[in-house]
């Protein structure tokens, strides 16, 4: 009762070449994108991809995350009954699975059976919630739908398959009924009950029917999966195992040679790598529902950055493989398949997206490569910025001071400057440290508490330059490479090792970008050097303060995210005032970004909400006296927004203020 | 038609202090940066290149590090730079120093091309005498356009250009014919950031340098001996103590209006 071969072998084959073009059509176009090494470390790889990819830590990380798990692991079991289902097709009487031994065959159909009605009501949910309540409204397409009804039609007619063979062998062997269906349905619990239900003289009928809705279901699956957003079945795995193992917190460096091209402005700049993440987005929506510019109403989505990336290379595809230019623009006016220069520069660099992502989708970088072009091919940027970079590169610091005033803060105190052989610690203080009025205090607070703690220390003073974070952040890579070499060399030719300091965005480019210029420097925050000297009992506190009443803090996203530093901070808190501090709703790896990095803070916020009173309103959900924080620009941030919403009784504090409190006053 | 513009290296002058023994500039270890009205005048330039086609060059007078200066206006787009250099041109006054300019620029016209417009900045940051670009154009017979903020109209045909002229309280347009030197303060423009492949050409490039030998001027005429001024004494001036108006906690609006009110009467605020 197999219809035949005859009809079925030439849909199968059309279906499969159909599968091949479509994975050829786009898997080739990787190669127009620029070499990237991702080979390295096999062995984590392979642990990674175990982890996220068949483990699928981060889906199930969110609501709906394990229906998605069921779904994969459903697929992974009946990949055994649908390759039978295909050879049965083609070879009738030849192969089933139930020709298997009968010790192998009994899991197996079990596992089968359970699978298809998982994966029947995993997808039965996946449509409701897609229905009810959306993961982002765009998110409700026929597509979704098209694709949930397939699997679903597929499982059904598995079971009438199932179902009426088990019928039929009753029927063929005259068997009892009762005690057969009864033994059937320890091994395919489902199908028999289904079998048990069936009328006897439309068996034929009926399965036929199932066959062909099976077949259908399945060529028509073979066909769609790599031409649609469900290729990410064929790569999300290889995704997981390709992931940057560092945290992509740095940009690569540049080649500044006459004739190379600088960013990405035309899609083929990017890295392999890059334009695979393109063809592995799920949508899923996670790193839109993160992302502090999409939830405050700016025009970037990095959901929508990657699909323009994916559009834009399968339309210009073609041209660029003959070596043409492209002629859709990656960068322009943000119809589908480019990237509005709005959106490129709403980013904050926060990396929120890149935490919440499943796959391991590498957003910001390739956020900052857009950027690249717009600045250092195009001189295209908003209009705040060229006093920004003139600054950077002529005084070495945001604002223009005079580089002479930069130990201005220290003028009343007794600090030395560094020398590595009396010296172990360089304070590395920063410009905001330098130079901010409100954030000098906060160096004050930290050079005196190093002092009570004994270790040895020096600064820099004049030859402290900025360390360029928001220049690289914003894409103005030239100027960041000729800061970093400099920097660099100063750190090479005093001897440095072992450098302390109290901006996050400091702490992460003298650790992670300056380790590309080949300089591995001990680097710590000033949090954790703080929480360090408490444990070793270097720092006594034998009091603790109340000054700060009910504190709350809030995570640095280049201390927390990037650089996963949460504790340090949070047990200097609770150390000073004898109280872990509240938390924010979103909090730690999901803390939502204060609205300054990636150079934000030198840029003006003119569309949707502003992110920081976002965050400001979120911290006074808990009722704080104190906010805490860990970064002059979290800083900044936070005290404008509790200008804005008028809440002059809170104050905001840096967690070596806290301390001092506790410890000095 | 060629555009010259005229640029000067100077100390970043925000951190330069007089030494109150020497009475002379101390320079040690400030960073040299491209005399900021002359940035609006190189952008105008390069305006006018993108809109007219026309070439620019950029000359300037200055010691060998001087050099530096031009490979920036070189980046950001003027296809001629040189630099008007010999030691024989040192210690030059206004005087002295447009005698220079001005025959460059003539040579440029007899070599190169026609000179239509000279830009110059309003004045410089260090020697502030805002004399240079109105020498230069006594020197050559231009017409003299100063204190520019904008370029009404240039008419390439009728050799005509109009102007507007930024001026204490108010503003002046006036016409004039080609070739005219224009002097130019910041409102004119804004000026524009140079594309990395452009500075890396011109950090490779090698900047023309002319001296005396190839201007072949009258000795006694440019550099000390050709320079009349005599400086007696460089002091910065005294203060006046400020003035504390109005109550900024108790009445915030009603303090800045009155501030506004102040720094109306005294024309400080351009309208
Ligand atoms: C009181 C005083 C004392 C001085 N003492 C000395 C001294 O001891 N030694 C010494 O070397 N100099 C000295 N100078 C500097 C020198 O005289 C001037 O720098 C020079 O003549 C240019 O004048 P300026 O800077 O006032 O230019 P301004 O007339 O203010 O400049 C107007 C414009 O002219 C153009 N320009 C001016 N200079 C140049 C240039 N060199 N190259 C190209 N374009 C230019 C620019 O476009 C500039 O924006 C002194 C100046 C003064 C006022
Ligand atoms: S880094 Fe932050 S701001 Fe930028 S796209 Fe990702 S979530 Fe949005
Ligand atoms: S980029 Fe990642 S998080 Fe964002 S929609 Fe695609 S798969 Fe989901
Ligand atoms: S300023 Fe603070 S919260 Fe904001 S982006 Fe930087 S580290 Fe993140």
């Amino acid at each position: 009762m197999t219809p035949s071969p005859s009809l079925f072998a030439p849909l199968l084959l059309a279906s499969l070449a159909i599968f091949a073009w479509g994975c050829w059509k786009r898997l080739s176009l990787l190669s127009l994108g620029r070499p990237e090494e991702r080979f390295n470390n096999i062995g984590t790889r392979i642990g990674e991809m175990l982890r996220y990819a068949f483990g699928q830590k981060r889906v199930i990380a969110k609501p709906f995350g394990f229906n998605h798990f069921i779904i994969f692991w459903s697929f992974l079991i009946l990949m055994v009954a649908n390759t039978e289902f295909i050879l049965n097709g083609l070879f009738p009487h030849t192969i089933k699975l139930i020709r298997l031994p009968f010790e192998l065959y009994v899991p197996l159909a079990f596992m089968i059976d359970i699978a298809s009605l998982l994966a029947l009501t995993a997808v039965t949910i996946a449509a409701v919630r897609r229905l009810f309540a959306p993961p982002y409204p765009e998110a409700r397409t026929p597509e979704a739908f098209f694709i949930l009804g397939l699997i679903a039609t597929l499982m059904l007619a598995s079971f009438g398959l199932n179902a009426t063979e088990l019928a039929d062998y009753m029927l063929k062997s005259g068997a009892d009924p009762i005690s057969f269906i009864a033994a059937a349905r320890k091994i395919m619990p489902i199908s028999a009950t289904i079998a048990g239900l069936l009328p006897p003289l439309q068996l034929e009928t009926i399965h036929v029917t199932a066959w062909w809705a099976h077949a259908v279901a399945l060529l028509a699956f073979i066909c769609y999966l790599p031409n649609s957003k469900h290729m990410h079945i064929l790569t999300a795995i290889p995704n997981c195992f390709l992931h940057r193992l560092e945290k992509p917190n740095t940009q690569p460096r540049e080649d500044f040679t006459v004739g190379n091209t600088f960013g990405v402005g035309q899609v083929d700049s990017y890295s392999w790598k890059d334009l695979l993440d393109s063809f592995t987005c799920t949508e899923c929506g996670r790193c839109q529902n993160v992302c502090p510019a999409s939830i405050t109403g700016k025009p970037l989505n990095p959901r929508a950055v990657i699909h323009d990336i994916k559009v834009n290379l399968l339309e210009n595809g073609a041209e660029l493989k003959n070596g043409k230019h492209s002629h859709k623009p990656l960068i322009g006016d943000g119809g589908e398949g480019s990237v509005s220069e709005e959106s490129i520069w709403s980013c904050t660099t926060c990396g929120a997206c890149m935490e919440a992502c499943p796959v391991f989708i590498e957003h910001m970088p390739k956020i900052i490569q857009l950027r690249r072009h717009l600045v250092e091919t195009e001189a295209k940027f908003p209009e705040e910025l060229l006093n920004l970079f003139e600054n950077m590169e002529g005084r070495s610091n945001p604002w223009g001071i005079a580089p002479s005033e930069r130990t201005k803060w220290c003028s009343q105190l007794d600090v030395k400057p560094f020398d590595s052989e009396t010296t172990e610690y360089l304070f590395y203080v920063g410009c905001a440290g330098s130079f901010d009025s409100r954030n000098k205090h906060v160096s004050v607070a930290m050079a005196q508490l190093l002092d009570k703690s004994g270790i040895t220390w020096g600064i820099l003073g004049k030859d402290e330059k900025c360390c360029g974070d928001s220049v690289r952040r914003l894409g103005n890579e030239y100027v960041f490479d000729k800061m970093a070499k400099e920097n660099v060399a100063t750190f090479i030719e005093r001897g440095v090792k072992k450098v302390v300091t109290q901006c996050p965005h400091c702490f992460t480019t003298l650790k992670n970008d300056y380790r590309q210029y080949g300089l591995e420097l001990e680097v710590i925050h000033h949090s954790e050097l703080l929480r360090n000297l408490v444990e070793d009992g270097r720092l006594v506190l034998d009091k603790t303060t109340q000054e700060m009443g009910t504190t709350v803090f809030h995570d640095s996203c280049y201390l927390g995210r990037h650089n996963d530093v949460y504790a340090a901070p949070r047990a200097v808190i609770e150390a000073a005032t004898g109280q872990a501090p509240l938390e924010m709703e979103r909090n730690t790896n999901n803390a939502f970004c204060c609205g300054a990095g990636g150079g934000r803070m030198w840029m003006e916020e003119h569309v949707g909400e502003r992110i920081n009173l976002t965050r400001v309103n979120e911290a006074m959900e808990q009722s704080p006296d104190t906010i805490c924080v860990a970064c002059p620009y979290c800083m900044t941030m936070f005290e404008d927004g509790l200008k804005d919403v008028k809440a002059d009784n809170v104050k905001v504090r840096d967690v070596a203020e806290v301390m001092a409190e506790a410890l000095l006053r | 038609m060629l555009i010259v513009v005229c640029i000067k290296q100077v100390p970043d002058t925000t951190q330069v202090k007089i030494d109150p023994v020497t009475n002379t500039l101390v320079r040690d270890g400030i960073p040299f940066i491209v005399n900021p009205y002359d940035t609006h005048a190189l952008e105008e330039a390069l305006r006018l290149k993108d809109l007219f086609g026309c070439k620019v060059a950029a000359i300037s007078m200055g010691p060998p590090n001087a050099e530096g200066t031009l490979k920036k206006a070189l980046a950001l787009g003027v296809d001629f730079a040189i630099l008007l250099s010999d030691r024989v041109f040192g210690g030059a006054d206004t005087l002295a120093t447009s005698n220079v300019l001005a025959a460059a620029i003539a040579k440029l016209h007899a070599e190169v091309d026609t000179v239509g417009l000279v830009l110059c900045g309003k004045q410089t940051i260090d020697g502030d005498t805002a004399q240079v670009g109105p020498g230069i154009a006594s020197r050559l017979n231009y017409s003299q356009l100063t204190l520019v903020d904008k370029i009404v109209n240039l008419d390439l045909q009728a050799k005509k250009i109009r102007v507007s002229r930024k001026l204490e309280g108010r503003h002046e347009i006036v016409e004039s014919p080609l070739p005219a030197m224009l002097t130019v303060v910041r409102e004119l423009n804004r000026p524009r950031y140079p594309k990395v492949q452009m500075r890396l050409v011109a950090a490779d490039a090698v900047v023309e340098v002319w001296n005396n030998k190839t201007l072949q001027l009258d000795e006694q005429k440019i550099g000390l001996k050709g320079s009349p001024t005599w400086v007696s004494k460089i002091f910065s001036p005294e203060r006046d103590k400020g003035e504390i108006i109005g109550d900024g906690y108790a009445d915030p609006e009603g303090t800045a209006a009155l501030l506004i009110d102040k720094l109306m009467a005294k024309d400080m605020l351009p309208l």
